[in-house]
């Protein structure tokens, strides 16, 4: 690699890219010519995280100077300025005052600020995701050579169980667990998938490792398949993911050419390839069965459990599928051993958990932290509080499936147990934050409208529990519900939870279930005053 | 089921040739594959192409794959993505997901509404716009977010409704 004086790093997240990433990365190699400085800076795409505010970004290492919004007519100006005279281009920069969590992170690593903690996002803006020597040079590929030439299947699935890593993909299964059913299944061959349909409203953390690190997941589903036995793997990525998709498909013709993929990996018996399958926009494919079901061609419609995908998996084989944030933690565990991961987190929940910060905050946008910091930690610090001086009401956690929990649960520790006592749920890690002037009927109904359009139809409890739950709550929130409506919800709760196939039906009633349980007063005056005291409902006056 | 093959009856004014049709699923089955593994990809690939997928194509896909017509609907009918009427020049997409929803997505919807005055799933009668809601873009950080063909655009006020769209022809 030869030497340059500054690095120019510019954002290519989707929002970047919306934005006219690609205009100002050429822009800056035309300029950065027109200089004379070609042989001393070296400028690079990198995925952004954390400040879609302000995409594209423009960071100037080593001063580890961020710029944005940088248009393509800012070009000029932040290269004249930055690069050539040497000082900073005034006005482009982003105010101190509004420092990220990725920023943050940056100068956390020179030892001056409290931050971040990555592990699954080490590199994630820091590399070139279409450069495999990049990732080489992160240490990447280092964990997959020492499992396959120093390790034995039953050593990586050991390490793993006693790193205690649980599945990130809501439900927070063991890890080791899991892989050890794979690995004692009986038949053959074995197959290893990465769930990356990640279809949670407000959830994004795995396109952002997929954009930013693709080759983490390469090296982690080869690490799985070499633990459980399996010589084929598919990432079934969502449809609308498009540049992941291009990202990963570039990854893995590198990964072909390196012989990290391919017939005996490291000169070794074992042999892995990986095939990219696109969803083709169906939430439910992100439930393990109907997303082995889609990749069969069919309709992506849940299977009976059990068996479970661990025995009679794809094509009813025994099948790995993990979560693409569960896998990007297998590489460091290797390469770092338990005990460290077990440093991270709270006893029963070791390691980090990727956020992804909406609503009513200042700042939103992703960060990782180790599990069980607080809600509180999270408005204050990430979010930098709340909007416009408004109180914190509830917050939505986990895209559409997980709670909604009230600002009395805010000092609640977020790991799996703590949650689990309290009677809500993490989810795959969103945190939609409101405010005092969100009306939580108003909300429960959307959340709703989701589940009933996303219900795949397949069992009558959720196609109809669902359908019927948004009627009422719409008709609540318009004015016209009665009690005897709440208590057709609660009985409706009761037969989503009971009855249905799979986990969209069952935590289909949960927001209904938490609406009642904590904002009780606020729904009844929807019904008994008439009035909603959020005002953001709009009551029909009945005559 | 004897796998026989049915012919879908036409019921679409826009036409695509037959052989234009063959050249696309002929395309598509290179590209992907001629299993059933392979089916949710083809057909992807053809609306691609295409923008929707025409009866043609499910005749043309039915002969080459050697399934019935009626499994090809029933995948085709499941994925949001797939299309299997046309669709306007331009589609419009507005999430309607909590996230987008509590920061102001309701007021952007109604603005679209009175920029467009179609139902979702409707296009318009000069073909123009396809209106359509879904449920996430997975671009939550910067609600309420549309979508106009594959341009994403994220952080809308009702305002820039018909500024955005203005720049479609």
């Amino acid at each position: 690699m030869k030497a340059v004086r500054s690095l120019v790093l510019v954002s290519s997240d989707s929002e970047s890219m919306a934005k006219g990433a690609l205009d100002v990365h050429a822009r800056l190699q035309q300029e950065i010519a027109a200089f004379g400085l070609s042989d001393e800076i070296a400028v690079a795409m990198v995925s952004d995280i954390g400040r879609h505010d302000a995409a594209p970004l423009v960071i100037v290492y080593p001063e580890a100077v961020v710029y944005g919004p940088v248009t393509p007519n800012d070009v000029r100006f932040l290269v004249e300025e930055h690069l050539f005279k040497g000082r900073l281009a005034a006005g482009l920069q982003l105010p101190a005052r509004e420092l990220s969590g990725r920023i943050a992170w940056i100068s956390a690593r020179k030892g001056t600020l409290p931050a971040e903690q990555r592990i699954v996002m080490e590199r994630a803006g820091v590399i070139d995701p279409e450069d495999i020597e990049d990732y080489i040079a992160h240490n990447g590929y280092e964990a997959l050579g020492k499992c396959i030439t120093e390790m034995k299947p039953a050593d990586v699935i050991a390490e793993i169980a006693k790193s205690g890593l649980r599945g990130r993909g809501g439900a927070g299964f063991p890890s080791g667990a899991k892989l050890k059913a794979v690995a004692q299944a009986p038949g053959a061959p074995k197959y290893v998938i990465c769930n990356a349909d990640e279809s949670e409203p407000g959830t994004f953390k795995d396109r952002l490792i997929l954009e930013g690190d693709p080759h983490s997941i390469i090296e982690a589903m080869a690490i799985a398949a070499y633990a459980v036995g399996a010589s084929e793997g598919f990432i079934y990525v969502r449809g609308e993911y498009m540049l992941a998709q291009a990202r990963l498909t570039t990854a893995i013709v590198q990964a072909r050419e390196y012989g990290m993929l391919g017939q005996s990996i490291f000169g070794t018996g074992f042999s892995f390839d990986i095939h990219i399958h696109s969803g083709a926009g169906a939430y439910i494919c992100g439930e393990e069965t109907a997303l082995i079901e889609s990749i069969e061609g069919k309709r992506g419609e849940p299977r009976a459990r059990p068996p479970y995908p661990t025995t009679h998996g794809l094509w009813g084989k025994p099948t790995l599928v993990n979560n693409v944030e569960t896998l990007a933690n297998l590489p460091a565990i290797v390469r770092n051993g338990a005990a460290w991961y077990k440093s991270f987190g709270t006893p029963s929940s070791p390691g980090t958990k990727v956020y992804t910060i909406l609503g009513h905050v200042n700042m939103t946008g992703l960060i990782e932290v180790p599990m069980g910091i607080t809600l509180r930690e999270v408005i204050t610090i990430y979010g930098k509080g709340m909007r416009s001086g408004s109180g914190f009401k509830l917050a939505q956690t986990g895209g559409s499936s997980g709670s909604i929990i009230p600002a009395s649960l805010q000092d609640t520790p977020m790991d799996f147990d703590s949650f689990n006592k309290a009677g809500v749920s993490l989810g795959s890690g969103a945190l939609l934050i409101c405010d005092e002037d969100t009306c939580v009927v108003d909300l429960t109904r959307v959340l709703l409208k989701f589940f009933k359009n996303e219900s795949c139809g397949k069992c009558g409890p959720c196609r109809i529990g669902t359908q019927r739950a948004y009627q009422l709550l719409t008709n609540l929130s318009e004015g016209t519900g009665t009690l005897h409506d709440l208590a057709d919800l609660e009985m409706i709760a009761d037969g989503l939870t009971q009855l249905s196939n799979c986990g969209l039906g069952q935590t289909a009633a949960v927001p209904i279930r938490d609406m009642l349980k904590y904002f009780r007063a606020e729904v009844e005056a929807h019904i008994k005053l008439k009035v909603c005291p959020a005002g953001a409902c709009t009551l029909r006056v009945l005559s | 089921m004897n796998g026989e093959v049915q012919t879908v009856q036409q019921t679409t004014s826009v036409t695509v040739s037959e052989s234009r049709v063959r050249e696309v699923v002929g395309a598509a089955v290179a590209k992907c594959g001629a299993t059933r593994e392979d089916l949710v990809p083809i057909l992807t690939e053809i609306n691609h192409v295409l923008g929707y997928i025409p009866p043609e194509a499910f005749n043309e896909v039915s002969r080459v794959l050697h399934t019935p017509i009626g499994q090809l609907f029933s995948v085709a009918s499941f994925y949001q993505m797939l299309s299997t009427k046309p669709r306007g020049r331009h589609v419009i997409q507005f999430c309607e997901s909590a996230p987008c929803h509590v920061v102001g997505g309701g007021a952007v919807w109604k603005a679209l509404q009175d920029a467009v005055h179609l139902v979702p799933g409707e296009t318009s009668p000069d073909g123009k716009w396809t209106l359509r809601t879904t449920s996430c873009l997975g671009v939550c950080a910067v609600g309420p977010v549309i979508t106009v063909d594959e341009d994403i655009y994220g952080n809308i006020t009702p305002k820039q409704v018909n500024e955005i769209l203005e720049r479609y022809e």
